[in-house]
């Protein structure tokens, strides 16, 4: 195994990316993956901690988060369907329903 | 030595895919790349000898979770990337920021080394061969420990469904008919 550093200097990279997607894009689907991708970031530095320590609760975890991964994508797209439906567009700077 | 080079592969893979992910104009380039992305993440799981969550990476996120994006992305209309990039100020502002925390973190990571021992950079105790079966460990652990986080999952994945439903549904146009 390489050392704990390595992974976490990988989680680091991937969360970044994941950051500057979820700032940067303005297309909500990409927005939505970008947050799949800081999930994943945080995935790798449990599993990284569980196989060091040689707890496997730490792979518990990355399990629940799984799983709330797919819950939140799942209420993303319908809502992003339901915004599709009444506005015709997903883009962010096209979601100021409150302003006028 | 060969645990280095698949990890090296794998991480390669992994960082230049999600590099590409967010910043391919194509929405579903992004999908393929974030495909590239969970599975090469899928592989380091699998050098890190945590089989289960492998088969779970795999089945759940590009199997189930990329499946749903790519639908949306297909019943979505997709086809205005002329004035994608009007905010040229946004896109530096979110690199600045992405860079401060960036740094912020490698310098918490730095200042871990001088940790009593060998801080971050410890190698792991337990050798492979000593290693118990990962999804019978896992599955002893999350029955017994984890029991009410489990079945707190399940009505969590249970209220998601429900809400996708409700959101994707719509109401009826009772005016159309």
């Amino acid at each position: 195994m390489m050392s704990p550093a390595h992974y976490l200097f990988l989680s680091l990279a991937l969360f970044l990316i994941g950051c500057v997607g979820v700032v940067t894009r303005r297309n909500v689907i990409v927005v939505l993956m970008s947050i799949e991708l800081i999930l994943n970031a945080v995935n790798i530095n449990l599993v990284m901690f569980s196989r060091v320590f040689g707890d496997v609760a730490g792979q518990v975890f990355a399990l629940f988060i799984i799983a709330d991964a797919a819950a939140e994508a799942a209420v993303g797209l319908g809502i992003i369907i339901a915004f599709f439906r009444n506005r015709e567009t997903v883009m962010t700077d096209e979601m100021d329903l409150l302003k006028w | 030595m060969l645990d280095s080079i698949v990890f090296y592969f794998f991480a390669g893979i992994a960082v230049l895919s999600a590099a590409l992910m967010v910043t391919r104009r194509n929405v579903m380039h992004s999908a393929v790349f974030l495909v590239t992305t969970l599975l090469s993440i899928a592989g380091i799981f699998l050098q890190l000898r945590a089989e289960f969550l492998f088969v779970t990476q795999i089945i759940v996120y590009v199997g189930g979770i990329m499946v749903l994006f790519i639908f949306v992305i297909m019943l979505v209309r997709l086809d205005v990337p002329l004035h994608q990039m009007r905010f040229r100020f946004q896109r530096l502002v979110a690199l600045l920021v992405a860079f401060a925390l960036g740094v912020e973190v490698l310098v918490i990571l730095l200042l871990a080394r001088k940790l009593p021992g060998a801080g971050l950079f410890v190698q792991s105790t337990a050798p492979v061969s000593k290693l118990p079966p990962n999804s019978e460990e896992l599955s002893r652990t999350l029955f017994s420990n984890y029991l009410l986080p489990f079945e707190i999952a399940s009505v969590l994945l249970l209220v998601a469904m429900v809400g996708a439903v409700v959101m994707a549904k719509g109401r009826k146009r009772a005016d159309e008919s």
